[in-house]
């Protein structure tokens, strides 16, 4: 499965990709850590006459934490967030999800701008971006703009960037020290694909009612998903295992997978609802001293 | 020589690592000879059709684009037709008009068929090339699986009338008119999947215009018939080509056979004057190389209330994929021969039919229906007992062969003719070692338990595996001027370490270290005739033809250093070395080198043997998931003589994990429109190290075979034959409480959730 | 496309179609065979070599990505004499059969004991979860990684 032929550039800046775009419109793509794209061309899926590389773009490598939120540059590798320290009291809810993303090798290359523009909707950084409200910037010929991660993925492996846009960086807002949250993923083997995945967090006000839940979820539909009506079950509501059966159940409702090779929509459903249960009754074990342990 | 010094029974490490270790092995892909071109196969993406045309015209004007051949274009070249390939093993008339043509002429039937060879300076140009190949292809309606094509509404060969080349019918006793108390019949499945080597299939075919000679590299598994067979096809001397045997990665019954390839390649070499490569791409892999094991079966038992087995009845129907290639009458044959597995059943009565589908062809995988017959017997065992009130162990124990019984009849398959008996074993052996080892009695306690979440079930499944086929195989034993032997043998190398294992066995008879002794294997330059590796034959056989040509070469060496030294045969003395003495004279390895010394030796045996054993199995199954873990394997297997221990534990292993991932994994799965699925290795999932942690092997040597002089019984294929009647019965138990019958696999978490919830 | 790198340690310079993945001028631009393509689209591992210390899959990295970086293949992992500790161990503890999986795996493990020379063995058969065998069934070589340890452990670590 030799690669088609296309013309390669290596560009030394974001607005020189933007240009190269914007003047190929529809026969270029832009190419970063290549684990997503380069397999489409094995296939033959996917022909683009021009390719963009990020290599020589080095500003958008970058992982910043600060009070108001965490900024990971498109290129940002996974590896770069495994490695991370300040991630683990930064983000950890990301960092427990990237775990999941393939292999070792993989995640040596693979990029956090490239998963968000692939969309593939069983995968872990979409359903992170959408679960914790991120914001992408882009770049395209008419300047910056940001995009809500709700608005970004629009179908499956289909997103609302413009054919001269690229992805700049993505925005996670501030993570609280005492935040409650878990990730639950599962798949027929390690690094596979998820069947489906939850990513789940709130935090405790003084009644020690959960608040600002969000729950989101990957692999159970077109595009990652915010179950709604789960986090509306436990918001305002003690976390116990009535309210947990009840935010599961909801979450089961409320997803509309489809059936493929590997599970059937209901197999799917169920285990939206199984998942959701598991990792609801791990965030409300993990402890004080988990979040700083990391 | 102190036993202490025998290599034959040592952990011997293998002499076959170096180079692989050290990115120095050569694979057919690390071929590359001088005005290489390299080829692509254009593929038919219509799983059932008539072809009006195909269009070439832009695809021969590419760049870098020597040729393109279609079906036309090689009947052009081979006097009218396209020549068909034959079936290898267990050929019959019936099989004849369902064979497939090397290429495409007037239909496809099946998705990845060849319909055309499109050679160019670089396979990057070819597949471009490929892509526009216009092929003009009506469709017809898709015979999608065994009941559609039962019905032979929709005919794969039209002028034939019917989708089933055969009906086998293997037969012992009187079946049909047993009665007993207990009666049980049941519906088992097992789904489409097969080797996936690590490495795909390749080839170099090089014509020598000159010498009027073709050289194929990449031939592996049995070389002198795809000699035979490319020389009929092409209508050319035997003597005329020369099969090299490379590094090959993997076989497992899969590689090796003839396929379209095998004359597209060395046919378009002849046409083109030049070495041609191609090397199968993954997608081609998943596609076209054998498929196997996908069977229904509906089996009967008969039984007295205590648990003696009665009868054994039923039918299995093969889903055959497109056409009958290669070895693809074994599966069948084998799993209506072998359904008795290892126990003493007096009446069987079992028809098996291969259907065709619009589908990869089938041919032999790993303990080819084998491991579907255990599945099939071993579930309805364990159904019986459970009804039965008996404890399943004590079941099989009351129903396994005897080895007083031995030689013990099978039940005899038609087509042709072909009586089997079991060699020699003691089966109670392996299945009380199985239970020791396993500590069966300490994990009783948990059957059926749900324990912080997850369900606990054990069990246990007996078995036999076939080797030692084949009839014969040859090898030679020559003395080089260094001193150093070289043995010349007709078995494969296919990764399975029957280098180091004729090598322990050659250095044995000599008595000459390892590092003396050098095995050249497989390739056709080496014999006049040899047979290679495939049912488990190449330690059973080949050790054996081996072991034979030592003896035969010391006879000769006796008689040279006699005739040398002037002294009588019975005067002379074979020391370590082949330091020959007789009195005070003496003579060295490089001196019987120097006098061209060599022996030949082809064993026959048209006895098969059959290695035996037992396994059990520990699972938990987490009903929210339907993830199913494996949390202990054991499994034994008597091999009749372990030459290596190290490399027999290997095969073990990998077997079981194979097993395993047919049980949980592999699915070459096609939809109702015969599209294929299962593309990439994201969607044909197979084990991975993380999977199935826990796995413990044992091999034993109680019952040597009588077959053959080292007593091998074979060990390539035994470790996966259980598997799936082992696992798919802990499932059974882990759900008892719920009433689960996995009778289908595989056991996918979606399929164990939907037996427990739906 | 003409492309510098350095290769085992030595500089090298190719030219190679632009569309060559790494792993194919590895093979076929530099015939350095060692390093096998088996499935094209990075699932099975075999094709692994370490990019800047990195383990990565080659089939999944044009050539020219490699520009200016230092590769290391099974070639490079190998003495000028004998077998190295890692190599050793997987001859003592039989993990291969037919080999071809061999190489991607010794660079991914290689890479791992560089990084992590006290892998557990769970953290060693998590790592090589990414690579593909079929012969062995894998116990074998988490076992020869897990001796090779020591021999990491040595050197300033």
């Amino acid at each position: 499965m030799k690669l088609p032929d296309f013309e390669y550039v290596a560009p030394a800046s974001a607005d020189q990709v933007v240009k190269l775009l914007a003047s190929r419109l529809g026969e270029a793509k832009v190419i970063a850590g290549g684990q997503s794209l380069l397999p489409t061309m094995a296939y033959r899926l996917a022909q683009p006459a021009l390719l963009i590389d990020l290599k020589n773009l080095a500003e958008l490598n970058r992982i910043v934490v600060e009070p108001t939120g965490v900024v990971l540059g498109a290129r940002t590798r996974w590896r770069d967030i495994e490695d991370s320290e300040e991630l683990k009291t930064g983000h950890p809810l990301l960092k427990e999800a990237i775990i999941h993303v393939a292999h070792a090798q993989v995640r040596n290359r693979g990029t956090v701008g490239g998963s968000l523009a692939h969309a593939d909707p069983a995968s872990e950084m979409p359903c992170i971006a959408v679960t914790c409200g991120a914001e992408i910037l882009v770049l395209g010929s008419n300047g910056e703009r940001l995009i809500k991660a709700e608005d970004l993925f629009v179908g499956p492996l289909m997103t609302s960037l413009a054919e001269d846009e690229l992805i700049l960086e993505v925005r996670l807002p501030a993570w609280p020290a005492d935040r409650r949250w878990a990730f639950k993923e599962f798949a027929r083997r390690t690094g596979d694909f998820a069947l489906a995945g939850v990513a789940v967090f709130y935090d405790l006000n003084e009644q020690n009612l959960a608040c600002n839940v969000r729950i989101g979820v990957a692999g159970a539909g077109s595009c990652p998903l915010r179950l709604t009506n789960a986090e509306r079950a436990l918001n305002g509501q003690l976390v116990n295992e009535q309210t947990i059966q009840a935010a599961a159940m909801a979450a089961s409702e409320q997803v509309e997978p489809l059936s493929d090779l590997h599970a059937s929509a209901a197999y799917r459903k169920s285990l939206v609802g199984t998942l959701l249960k598991r990792a609801l009754e791990e965030a409300l074990n993990r402890n004080r001293l988990d979040c700083q342990r990391g | 020589m102190t036993a202490r010094d025998k290599f034959v029974g040592a952990y011997t490490r293998r002499v076959e690592d170096q180079r692989l270790l050290t990115g120095k092995a050569r694979f057919v892909d690390d071929i590359h000879l001088d005005g290489m071109l390299h080829a692509v196969i254009v593929r038919s993406m219509v799983p059932h059709g008539r072809i009006k045309s195909i269009d070439v015209s832009q695809a021969r004007v590419m760049p870098g684009v020597h040729a393109v051949f279609t079906g036309e274009d090689v009947a052009r070249m081979c006097s009218g037709i396209v020549p068909t390939l034959p079936l290898r093993l267990s050929p019959i008339p019936e099989h004849v008009p369902f064979q497939q043509t090397v290429v495409a002429t007037d239909k496809v039937r099946y998705v990845g068929e060849p319909l055309a060879i499109v050679i160019a300076d670089s396979s990057a140009l070819a597949e471009d090339a490929a892509e526009l190949v216009y092929a003009d292809i009506e469709a017809l309606p898709v015979v999608s699986d065994w009941r559609i094509s039962a019905r032979n509404e929709v005919l794969l060969f039209e002028s034939l009338g019917t989708n089933e080349p055969v009906t086998y019918t293997a037969q012992k006793g009187d079946a049909k008119s047993v009665f007993g108390p207990y009666v049980r019949r049941e519906c088992f499945s097992i789904q489409r999947h097969s080797a996936v080597t690590m490495e795909t299939r390749g080839l170099v075919a090089s014509w020598d215009t000159v010498a009027q000679k073709m050289i194929v590299y990449g031939v592996a598994k049995v070389p002198f018939s795809t000699r035979r067979t490319l020389a009929a096809l092409m209508d050319i001397p035997v003597e005329s080509i020369d099969m090299i045997e490379v590094d090959v990665g993997g076989g497992f019954g899969v590689r090796g056979e003839f396929y379209p390839e095998d004359f597209l390649l060395p046919f378009s070499s002849r046409q083109l004057g030049r070495p041609i490569k191609w090397v199968e791409d993954r997608l081609e892999n998943l596609l076209g190389s054998n498929h196997s094991r996908q069977m229904e079966c509906e089996l009967e038992i008969v039984c007295e209330l205590n648990g003696r087995i009665l009868a054994l009845r039923g039918e299995v129907h093969i889903d055959s994929g497109a056409y009958m290639r290669s070895s693809g009458a074994v599966p069948p044959r084998n799993v209506a021969q072998f359904m008795s597995g290892p126990y003493d059943i007096e009446n069987i009565h079992i028809e098996s039919t291969a259907h065709l589908t619009n589908k990869g062809p089938i041919g032999t995988y790993r303990g080819p229906g084998r491991f579907e017959a255990d599945f099939f017997r071993e579930r309805i065992i364990e159904i019986a007992a459970r009804e039965l009130g008996i404890d399943p162990i004590a079941f099989r124990r009351m129903n396994l062969v005897r080895s007083e019984q031995m030689p013990y009849p099978l039940a005899t398959l038609d087509k042709p003719h072909k009586a089997e008996d079991l060699d020699s074993g003691d089966y109670q052996i392996t299945l009380d070692r199985c239970l020791t080892e396993f500590k069966w009695n300490d994990k009783l306690p948990l059957q059926g338990k749900l324990i912080d979440g997850v369900y606990h079930g054990i069990s246990l499944a007996c078995f036999i595996e076939g080797g030692g086929g084949g009839i014969r195989e040859n090898a030679r034993i020559e003395i080089e001027d260094d001193g150093q032997v070289t043995v010349y043998v007709g078995s494969s190398n296919i990764g399975q370490g029957v280098v180091t294992v004729l090598t322990q066995i050659a250095a044995d008879a000599l008595e000459l270290p390892m590092q003396s002794v050098r095995v050249c294997h497989g390739s056709t330059i080496y014999l006049k005739e040899g047979s290679g590796s495939f049912h488990s034959r190449s330690t059973a056989l080949g050790g054996s033809a081996v072991l034979l040509a030592a003896g035969a070469l010391k006879d000769k060496i006796r008689e040279a250093a006699a005739a040398h030294f002037q002294c009588a045969v019975s005067d002379v003395h074979i020391g370590r070395n082949l330091h020959i003495t007789c009195g005070e004279q003496s003579l060295s390895a490089a001196d019987l080198g120097r006098m061209k010394l060599q022996a030949e030796h082809q064993f026959s045996s048209h006895h098969h043997t059959y290695a035996y054993g037992a396994a059990a199995a520990h699972v938990t199954v987490d009903p929210g998931t339907g993830k199913v873990e494996l949390i202990d394997y054991f499994g034994v297997e008597d091999i009749g003589r372990i030459i290596n221990p190290l490399t027999a534990k290997g095969q073990s292993m990998g077997a079981v994990v194979q097993g395993l991932g047919g049980v949980f994994l592999e699915h070459m799965a096609y939809d109702e429109d015969g599209q294929f699925l299962a593309g990439t290795l994201a969607d044909y999932l197979m084990p991975t190290a993380n999977d199935f942690p826990q796995i413990r092997v044992m091999e034993l040597e109680n019952s040597p075979s009588p077959h053959n002089p080292l007593g091998a019984k074979g060990c390539g294929e035994g470790g996966i034959v259980p598997v799936g009647g082992v696992l798919a019965n802990a499932l059974a138990s882990a759900l008892e409480s719920l009433n689960v019958q996995p009778n289908s696999l595989p056991l996918s978490p979606a399929r164990v959730w939907s037996l427990i919830h739906e | 496309m003409n492309i510098f790198f350095s290769l085992n340690g030595n500089n090298v310079e190719v030219d190679v179609p632009v569309r060559t993945t790494l792993a194919d001028c590895l093979r076929h631009g530099l015939f350095k065979t060692g390093t096998h393509v088996a499935c094209e689209h990075g699932v099975c591992g075999a094709c692994t070599v370490i990019v800047d210390g990195d383990a990565v899959r080659s089939c999944l990295m044009l050539a020219v990505q490699a520009e200016g970086c230092e590769v290391t293949t099974v070639e490079g992992l190998t003495p000028e004499v004998g077998l190295s500790a890692l190599q050793s161990a997987f001859h003592k503890h039989h993990a291969l059969q037919c080999g071809f999986c061999t190489p991607g795996f010794l660079t991914t493990a290689h890479a791992l004991l560089t990084d992590e020379p006290n892998a557990s063995k769970d953290r060693i058969r998590e790592v090589l979860s990414g690579n593909l065998c079929r012969c062995t069934g894998y116990i074998n070589i988490i076992e020869a990684v897990y001796e090779a340890r020591t021999a990491y452990a040595k050197f300033g670590q």
